[in-house]
């Protein structure tokens, strides 16, 4: 029974160099030829190795965290400020450190000039699995690092419900990396890069920041899980959006 | 508009030369033809074993040499192709890896990072990237600059050794590179 399975997924996926008719083409004629999300990951572990070597975004983004949450901190002093103006500032701080780090993906090909490189070793769809995979790894360990700081240093960021959070901290950050990196494709080719990257993600992300601002006062109110359904799913909607755009999209910026 | 009436066809087992003066179009054309950059009118057909090859496939049949192609300097040459095979989905051949190297006289220099080499190097470590995958279409856009004697010796001997089977393009307007082709198409000033 586990051949005859093995053999039926086997004659679905995989398309050899025979006459057999497979279901899918999924994987090209060659043996040694792996499948796409395989491909992707290889250009993300290149990328990250790259960027453990010259620190390139990691340096900028640590320092603008540290930065941000120093200036706040010394601009609260010691005043009492309330926890729904701290769950905003979170997100301040979350949305520029964004802005200085994750256009990176795409600037740093340019500013080098291995895009054509880029162009040569795989196909637009591969480029742009890999650096979504990176921004994201990236967002995650950003966001990561600002909660648990935030957390640490101001007292008045009291979540009543965590779950809440952790769900609108994971997709808002999956919608921050989505709408960043097909930004940093688009701006990568324009001369002023460090000003058209604010100036086209703020329309793009306001509307996930709206949203995660909200359910962040909800978190802090302690709001249940179901009273934020509705938020939860135009959240889910933003990232779906984004996501199918994204995809659509990035051959025509890629190629020209 | 920089090209007018082009109508061509290359066959594999060839080499073909792309000549003329400064600013003519040679390396737009040759990028044309790899599809880096889309004719706004008129249409590249590539075909392998008679059939269409898409250009989001084209990369893994494809080879490029040109001045403007930078490789990523804070890796190593041995890195460089090793991410280079991974990315396009292949396996290692570390015996091929070791064979190119040495070929292009990098083997002892493999594991030093890309911002350590000369500018002659560099071109050799090109050489080297567009080779290591096996690919038909070879397009090489003035392939022996920055190379000494030796190096350019060494790149002609390569490229008339894979001429027997794949499809080579040459844009340049160096004698010696030219005197490889088969057929030269030379680009004029269109009046």
């Amino acid at each position: 029974m586990k051949k005859v399975i093995l053999r039926f997924v086997k004659k679905l996926f995989l398309w050899k160099n025979t006459n057999e008719n497979y279901l899918f083409k999924y994987v090209r004629t060659d043996s040694n030829i792996k499948r796409r999300k395989v491909k992707a990951f290889y250009l993300f572990k290149k990328d990250w190795q790259s960027e453990l070597r010259t620190r390139y975004a990691i340096n900028a983004l640590a320092m603008f965290i540290l930065v941000t949450i120093s200036v706040i901190l010394f601009s609260i002093g010691q005043e009492r400020v309330s926890e729904h103006l701290t769950g905003g500032l979170l997100w301040v701080v979350i949305f520029f450190s964004a802005m200085s780090g994750l256009s990176r993906a795409f600037v740093s090909e340019e500013d080098r000039g291995t895009t054509l490189t880029l162009h040569l070793i795989a196909s637009p769809s591969t480029i742009f699995n890999g650096k979504l995979i990176f921004n994201v790894v990236l967002v995650y360990l950003m966001n990561i690092a600002i909660i648990v700081l935030y957390s640490l240093l101001f007292e008045s960021f009291i979540l009543q419900n965590i779950a809440l959070f952790f769900l609108s901290a994971l997709f808002g950050s999956f919608g921050i990396a989505v709408s960043s990196t097909i930004i940093a494709a688009i701006i990568s080719k324009a001369s002023a890069k460090g000003t058209l990257y604010p100036v086209l993600a703020f329309p793009i992300l306001l509307p996930l920041i709206l949203i995660l601002l909200e359910l962040t006062k909800f978190a802090i109110d302690g709001k249940s899980l179901e009273s934020a359904l509705v938020e939860i799913a135009v959240l889910i909607c933003y990232d779906v959006i984004m996501l199918t755009a994204s995809y659509l999209l990035f051959d025509f910026i890629w190629k020209d | 508009m920089i090209f007018h009436k082009i109508n061509s066809e290359f066959y594999s087992g060839s080499i073909y030369g792309l000549a003329g003066s400064n600013g003519s179009g040679k390396s737009t054309l040759a990028q044309i033809i790899a599809g880096l950059l889309s004719p706004t009118s008129g249409k590249v057909i590539h075909k392998l074993d008679n059939q269409n090859l898409s250009i989001e496939k084209l990369h893994n049949h494809l080879g490029f040499v040109s001045p403007y192609l930078v490789l990523y300097d804070e890796f190593s040459a041995e890195e460089n192709l090793i991410h280079f095979l991974k990315i396009r989905g292949m396996e290692i051949d570390s015996e091929r890896i070791k064979s190119l190297l040495d070929d292009f006289s990098l083997y002892e220099r493999r594991n030093d990072i890309l911002k350590a080499y000369s500018s002659g190097m560099k071109q050799r470590i090109k050489f080297i990237f567009s080779l290591i995958h096996s690919p038909e279409l070879l397009i090489f856009d003035e392939p022996t600059s920055n190379l000494d004697v030796k190096g350019k010796d060494k790149v002609y001997e390569i490229i008339e050794k894979e001429s027997k089977s794949k499809l080579i393009i040459i844009a340049s307007n160096e004698e010696s590179d030219l005197a490889l082709c088969k057929e030269t198409l030379f680009m004029e000033e269109y009046k």
